[in-house]
């Protein structure tokens, strides 16, 4: 019981007064980027989601925790349709990016993805250029004028913190980078083509402490710009980059709020346990 | 023992024993055929010996070593020898005695036991001839117009600058008939054919178009007329000089120049000569065109026939195979009926390639190209255009032979993408299709490589259903020349698995078919492997580019 509570007051410590950077949120006052209402979804028969409703606010960062197969990054990936490629896959309610249903037949599914880029638990860089892996996005849109693409990889890797370790070999492979610096380029290639909403599926799980604690830094400047979804199994990492984290376990929501709301006062005792280290 | 065997060590002896027995073979193999092809380009010495068989005159007989046996007294007992009492075998040497025209045979089998007086006289020269095969004789004399111009010692010299001019003669006479008279017959095959089109048209006769045709008609008559003066020049110039030879049996026999290809005296050559002459008769074989029934001369069109198929059947084969697999792997519901398309595929190579040759016969040739011809070639007919064997033919069935390979490597090329790739590319905004376009089937190439690769090996090799649909013995002109469209995927061709199989098995001359049988299958081989070579170098390119499927 004690080890318990020293964890839990360690748990709780290392959150919120010496890491959590954002300031002081209120929900009130936020514009609603991403919602939704009573989403269910099935993998076939089995359903992995239940009756999620949240709204998740523009320009800020939002963590989903909770244990591994509680469905945070099946909820995520509803968010730009990454799960249409599951045929088995059956969703029910409303799930709306600007007030517009994300399902909704008219929408044609690539803009979508335009506007809700992601970046998944892997690098994974394309066997490209480097400069060719960034200006992807752009090629697929059409553009081809060299000097608008040179300016945008320029933009693109500066915003990703990548530029300085780069711009001498931007015509040599990817693959050739470490796996920090291909999170990091798959990051500028997500943002080069200007989303409004970055999806980040666990971005550091396969990555070293210093990289992981670079991409920490470059979440932290990219909310200025984007509204950012992370799903990430390090609680830590929750407190130090989110300003809202939600608990999902078992396909439900348990709990959704201020990062340092959360962490420190959990209305529910589920989510005590979770951060504690109880389970999961 | 129980040790050991538990060591593991029988098995791996076991796995080294079957590696090494495999290698044993491929390099005997290619060794045998090697030795055995490559050595009959070899200038061997010429023999003069005296040859008396029991109770006959004694006669000299001039040629070259070829065989050696031992035969049993039995077998040469039905043949009418008899040996002496008590010898139960013989030595005997096969000699390439050629002068086929006077002698009736070119080679013969000799008795060692009756063999004397062997020698190797630096004076006797082999002479390649266009027709009748092998010369081996002394030179006489040297004539023009039939009057000695050179004997003795300087004929030799005088022989050879001669040979040079009407080799040179020969070669233009060739180049006349082959490009500008060919050009001339074309055109007024076409103008044939375009009468035969006003006649078909209902055009009245004599009307302005047959005008026309008439006037194109005589242009090309008079060009020809020219032509053929030119021609008879050429040709009275290639017949102005002769050679008088003596051979073995003394009697003294006139070879025109211009049958002649070329003469050597190997006894009186040195190491490096003989090395010259042999890259001569190699290169000849390469470059050269087959004469007397393809046992004489080169074997280019073979090679060039070889070549062209596969280089056209891979152009067919592989966009198709890659498309197929496409489709398989990526858009179509994975499901019964794709599991059964897929084991069809698979079963597709199991095929025996002839049933392909039929099939390509009956569908392409008379089917297709039959329809082809009423269409687009009503003219011609009944003269058949695509209606009958040919390149194209040949390829398309070859295409559809080896399909099945390049399906079934690329689907699993496409298998190995890893997922992560293609989510990424989707999250970029890409839509299946360019996803697929820009990212997964670059680096799906080098598995495509893989398939074009066995499929070429497979191709290059494959006789017997090219035999139904475009393979020949002796192709008149090759599919590809100056005249347009220049590639003509109509016309019949030489193959060199088939050269092997007609030089083999339906040649009059077995005896100096045999050697051109190995040399013939190592140059096949030879280019297989660099056809595989040229496409596995590509291969690895394209994977050093792509790095990312490996891992």
């Amino acid at each position: 019981m004690e080890a318990v509570n020293e964890q839990k007051n360690v748990a709780r410590g290392i959150d919120i007064e010496s890491m959590h950077r954002g300031p002081k949120v209120n929900f009130a006052d936020e514009t609603i980027c991403l919602e939704t209402k009573d989403f269910n979804l099935f993998y076939g028969d089995k359903q992995a989601l239940h009756n999620i409703s949240m709204q998740i606010p523009k320009n800020r960062v939002t963590a989903f925790i909770g244990p591994s197969g509680c469905g945070k990054s099946t909820l995520l990936r509803c968010f730009n349709r990454m799960n249409d490629l599951i045929d088995t896959v059956k969703m029910q309610g409303d799930l709306l990016l600007d007030g517009d249903e994300i399902n909704a037949p008219s929408v044609n599914v690539a803009d979508l993805r335009r506007r809700v880029g992601m970046v998944f638990q892997k690098p994974n860089p394309f066997p490209k250029s480097i400069y060719e892996n960034v200006a992807y996005g752009l090629r697929l849109q059409g553009v081809n004028d060299r000097s608008t693409l040179d300016k945008v990889v320029e933009s693109s890797l500066k915003g990703a913190a990548l530029w300085d370790e780069v711009k001498d070999r931007l015509h040599e492979s990817a693959m050739g980078m470490s796996g920090g610096q291909q999170q990091r380029l798959v990051i500028a290639r997500a943002i080069a083509i200007e989303p409004e909403v970055l999806l980040l599926d666990e971005p550091a799980s396969a990555l070293d402490p210093l990289s992981t604690l670079k991409i920490e830094e470059l979440i932290y400047e990219l909310k200025e710009k984007y509204t950012i979804v992370i799903v990430t199994h390090n609680m830590q990492q929750a407190a130090r980059v989110s300003d809202y984290t939600a608990f999902m376990y078992m396909g439900e929501l348990i709990e959704f709020g201020a990062t340092d709301e959360l962490f420190t006062n959990p209305a529910k005792k589920q989510t005590e346990d979770y951060i504690t280290g109880r389970y999961g | 023992m129980k040790t050991w065997f538990q060591s593991g060590s029988p098995w791996v002896w076991l796995n080294a024993g079957a590696v090494s027995i495999s290698l044993v073979m491929v390099v005997g193999l290619l060794l045998l055929i090697a030795v055995r092809g490559l050595s009959h380009f070899w200038p061997a010495d010429i023999a003069e010996m005296s040859y008396q068989e029991p109770g006959q005159e004694a006669e000299i007989l001039i040629g070259e070593k070829v065989d050696h046996e031992q035969v049993s007294a039995a077998r040469l007992a039905r043949s009418g020898i008899e040996l002496p009492e008590g010898q139960d075998f013989a030595q005997r040497t096969l000699m390439k005695v050629g002068n086929r025209d006077y002698y009736g045979l070119d080679f013969r089998w000799i008795y060692d036991p009756w063999i004397q007086n062997v020698t190797y006289p630096e004076g006797i020269m082999a002479i390649e001839r266009r027709e009748w095969g092998h010369f081996y004789g002394y030179l006489v004399s040297v004539k023009e117009q039939g009057n000695v111009v050179a004997q003795g010692e300087g004929a030799w010299d005088a022989f050879q600058s001669r040979l040079d001019r009407s080799n040179e003669l020969y070669s233009q006479i060739k180049n006349l008939e082959k490009n500008e008279i060919g050009k001339i017959n074309h055109g007024l095959e076409e103008l044939r054919l375009d009468e035969r089109r006003l006649e078909l048209d209902n055009v009245t006769e004599g009307s302005l178009p047959y005008q026309e045709i008439e006037e194109e008609r005589q242009q090309f008559n008079d060009r020809y007329a020219k032509l053929r003066k030119e021609l008879d020049g050429l040709y009275q110039a290639l017949n102005r000089d002769q050679i008088m030879v003596r051979m073995a049996d003394g009697r003294e026999v006139e070879i025109p120049m211009a049958k002649i290809v070329q003469a050597y005296k190997p006894n009186g050559m040195g190491v490096t000569d003989k090395m010259g002459q042999y890259f001569v008769h190699v290169w000849e074989f390469v470059s050269g065109e087959p004469r007397e029934a393809n046992t004489e001369g080169g074997i280019f069109p073979a090679i060039f026939g070889t070549v062209l198929m596969v280089l056209i059947m891979s152009v067919m084969v592989t966009p198709f195979g890659v498309i197929a697999a496409v489709y398989l792997k990526e858009y179509a519901k994975q499901g019964p009926v794709v599991r059964l398309i897929r084991i069809a595929v698979n079963n597709l190579a199991g095929v025996p390639s002839i049933v392909y040759g039929v099939f390509g016969l009956g569908f392409f040739v008379y089917f297709v190209g039959g329809s082809i011809d009423e269409v687009f070639f009503q003219a011609k007919l009944p003269a058949p255009t695509f209606g009958s064997p040919g390149l194209l033919w040949a390829s398309l069935t070859l295409a559809i032979l080896t399909v099945p390979v390049v399906i079934v490597a690329t689907e699993e090329g496409l298998s190995r993408i890893p997922r992560a790739i293609r989510e990424g590319s989707l999250a970029l905004g890409a839509t299946k299709a360019e996803t697929l376009w820009r990212t997964v089937l670059p680096m799906a190439a080098p598995a495509m490589m893989t398939g074009l690769i066995l499929a070429v090996a497979r191709a290059a090799g494959e006789v017997a259903p090219l035999m139904m649909v475009g393979v020949v013995k002796l192709a008149p002109a090759l599919a590809v020349d100056n005249i347009a469209p220049y590639l003509h995927l109509d016309r019949q061709f030489m193959h060199l698995g088939f050269h092997i199989y007609d030089v083999g098995f339906q040649s009059p001359n077995v005896e100096a078919a045999r050697p051109l049988v190995y040399a013939t299958a190592f140059l096949l081989v030879l280019i297989i492997i660099v056809l595989n070579l040229a496409a596995i170098g590509i291969r690895n390119r394209l994977r050093e580019t792509y790095k990312a499927t490996e891992s």
